[in-house]
């Protein structure tokens, strides 16, 4: 016997690469602790955080589909609405829901779930909603996918703020008061946090979905994906049933769309639907192409970096600025936007694969050129 | 006399006007090595496209081992431009899917290769044990099979080791030379435990060497995994060496089906091949 098959025949056991990956990871959720005690909780980089992890989950949700399956689909946004509705609906206390629901008489759940089985079942809805439109739309191959999904997500925009829905949507009014991620924080008795929690919380969520995601990724059923992403007639030829596994799929991405979107809800406090437009699919979609296609590590990086761009860094070329009584030129209001656009170009034109082609995280820590087996989350 | 393992029935198949395949009827036994041969465009890819169940028929039945897999007659506005025979004798409509028809046991082989592009040697081949996975998706996304997955994987390097492609397993695949890319693309379609083999243009871009290894280990797999084969090709050294019986189409039409010697001295197949000489 070689040692080609002993190394093959068992399972891959954890080389030196991934558990130097691993303890990365583990070192960054230990520094957004630390760093959350230590820096007041109104910094920008908290909100950087904890929007970066929810579009990480996003992305990366939507990276198993685009990426890993070849569906192309641009839906993502109103599997984040049903998210968000969902967990907001079913966790606004029931003493807050008269106001909340002051047009339609306090709505009609007079009820509220447990923040994480909300959660779980925005997941769920999301799934739900998939499984449905999947049945028709995923006959329908690479562009066709994409126009109907995103027909889909518009539908779904408007019917959420459908009057008729209002008992239960609160029509196109916000909603709100239920619990946000700051709720995560332990407090004493005169209400002064003794640990915040409200940045590893999003994290944590985040990360074992993400975990669930690369496993799946990494698992039989990850192959059978990537089979019919490489070629969808030999795939079949293998005894790949198509239409189940692009529905598997389809529901997993968007169940974590779902819980993503419950994550959105948490983050801004507030839910309307008017807020899950087509552009937030497109900043998903930006994310994903940015960070390579078929690399999850790259789809989180690329998340916070994208946040951390348009919601903070960038931000000084909105205002005017004056050094030294000489005003810099083309500093206003909206600046921000075209230079966050030029750098998107550039990344689109230089790197062509994405900041991380189709590597993974352990792979930066290999010296032979890796092969595209990721074997941890970013 | 030996089991029919493949029977075609007056299997049409038209495209709009075109008649691709045109009343043919075939039979393939247990065991057997079954050639399909003739000039390009002929028909013969669409004869497998058909058996693998990525067409069904326009018109005609296609079992396998007794058991229907494709049966058709024309619908709709075809009503009208059917060009061929048998319009009224099948009154059914059973298509059943290609993942369908490898899980009874129908593996193929393709005349361009289609290898999995990003995945290693070693992940093509065990990405057709799928198919047979007991354990359900959440067992599987969560690694809990893990005993499965071992076997699957054994079971791969076994294979691969028995194809001589387990010095390449962590290559990917299409670094691979041609004749390995050939050859993996057997092991893949070996990999579904099939009974019955289906090899689109195996000898395709080899040269003489590579060919004659080509038969020897068509050969080798027939006897070692109990296979019925059925090859497409147009090297005639090859197919007269290897096969028990020919089929021979011209034009979609079956002209010709015998023994290799038969068929090498059948005049139509003479006239197919070199043409008609004006005298």
């Amino acid at each position: 016997m070689n040692t080609a098959s002993l190394t093959a025949k068992p399972r891959k056991k954890l080389d030196r690469a991934t558990v130097i990956a691993i303890g990365v990871i583990f070192a960054i959720y230990a520094l957004a602790f630390v760093l959350e005690q230590v820096i007041p909780s109104t910094s920008m980089l908290f909100t950087v955080l904890k929007k970066g992890a929810t579009y990480a989950l996003v992305a990366v949700s939507m990276n198993l589909l685009n990426g890993f399956t070849g569906l192309f689909s641009l839906g993502q946004a109103g599997f984040m609405l049903i998210g968000a509705y969902t967990y907001a609906v079913f966790t606004i206390p029931v003493a807050q829901r008269m106001s909340v629901y002051q047009y339609y008489n306090g709505g009609v759940i007079q009820f509220t779930l447990p923040v994480l089985v909300a959660i779980a079942l925005a997941g769920v809805f999301a799934a739900l909603f998939a499984f449905l439109i999947g049945l028709p739309v995923l006959r329908l191959k690479s562009d066709y996918l994409a126009i109907a999904t995103l027909g889909f997500a518009e539908i779904i925009r408007a019917i959420f703020q459908w009057d008729k829905l209002g008992v239960v949507t609160n029509g196109s009014n916000l909603l709100r008061l239920f619990p946000t991620f700051n709720d995560f924080n332990i407090k004493d008795a005169s209400g002064n946090v003794t640990l915040h929690l409200s940045t590893l919380i999003p994290f944590l969520i985040a990360g074992v979905c993400i975990l669930f995601i690369v496993m799946l990724i990494n698992s039989s059923y990850g192959r059978a994906f990537k089979a019919i992403r490489d070629d969808e007639t030999a795939a079949e030829a293998m005894g790949i049933n198509l239409p189940r596994h692009k529905m598997i799929a389809f529901c997993t991405s968007s169940f974590f769309a779902g819980v993503g979107g419950a994550m959105l809800a948490m983050y801004q406090n507030s839910v309307q639907a008017k807020y899950f437009t087509t552009s937030m699919t497109y900043e998903i979609l930006l994310i994903v192409v940015i960070g390579g296609i078929g690399s999850v590590t790259g789809s989180c990086i690329s998340s916070f970096l994208f946040v951390a761009c348009s919601e903070w860094w960038l931000r000084f070329l909105d205002q005017e600025q004056t050094i030294n009584g000489w005003q810099v030129p083309l500093l206003r209001n909206g600046f921000r936007l075209v230079v966050f656009s030029l750098i998107i170009m550039a990344v689109v034109l230089f790197f062509r694969k994405g900041i991380m082609g189709t590597r993974e995280l352990p792979d930066l820590f290999r010296r032979r050129k890796p092969s595209g087996k990721g074997g941890a989350k970013a | 006399m030996s089991q029919n393992v493949l029977h075609l029935e007056n299997v049409t198949m038209q495209f709009g006007g075109v008649v691709a395949v045109n009343d043919v009827c075939m039979d393939v036994n247990d065991g057997e090595i079954v050639a399909l041969i003739g000039p390009n465009g002929a028909g013969k890819t669409t004869v497998f496209n058909v058996i693998t169940g990525v067409y069904s028929p326009t018109n005609g039945r296609v079992s396998l081992r007794g058991k229907v897999i494709a049966e058709d007659h024309p619908h709709g506005k075809m009503k009208k431009l059917y060009a061929a025979g048998h319009q009224f004798e099948y009154v059914h409509t059973i298509d059943y899917s290609p993942d369908r028809i490898t899980k009874m046991g129908m593996a193929r082989t393709f005349q361009n290769i289609r290898l999995f592009s990003s995945m290693t040697v070693f992940e093509n081949v065990l990405v057709a044990k799928h198919m047979n996975m007991k354990a359900g998706f959440f067992a599987s996304a969560l690694h809990l099979n893990g005993r499965e997955e071992a076997r699957m994987r054994e079971e791969t390097m076994e294979l691969l080791k028995v194809v001589g492609l387990d010095g390449v397993w962590d290559e990917i695949a299409t670094s691979l030379p041609y004749g390995q890319q050939r050859r993996l693309e057997i092991a893949r379609a070996l990999s579904t435990h099939p009974s019955m083999l289906l090899l689109d243009e195996p000898a395709a871009g080899m040269n003489p060497q590579e060919t004659e290894n080509l038969s020897a280990f068509i050969r080798e797999i027939k006897d070692r995994f109990h296979l019925t084969v059925l090859l497409i090709e147009h090297d005639m050294e090859l197919v007269m060496d290897i096969s028990d019986r020919i089929y021979v189409l011209n034009f979609g039409k079956c002209i010709a089906t015998g023994t290799p010697v038969e068929i090498q001295s059948n005049p139509d197949v003479i006239t197919a091949y070199l043409g008609v000489t004006e005298e």
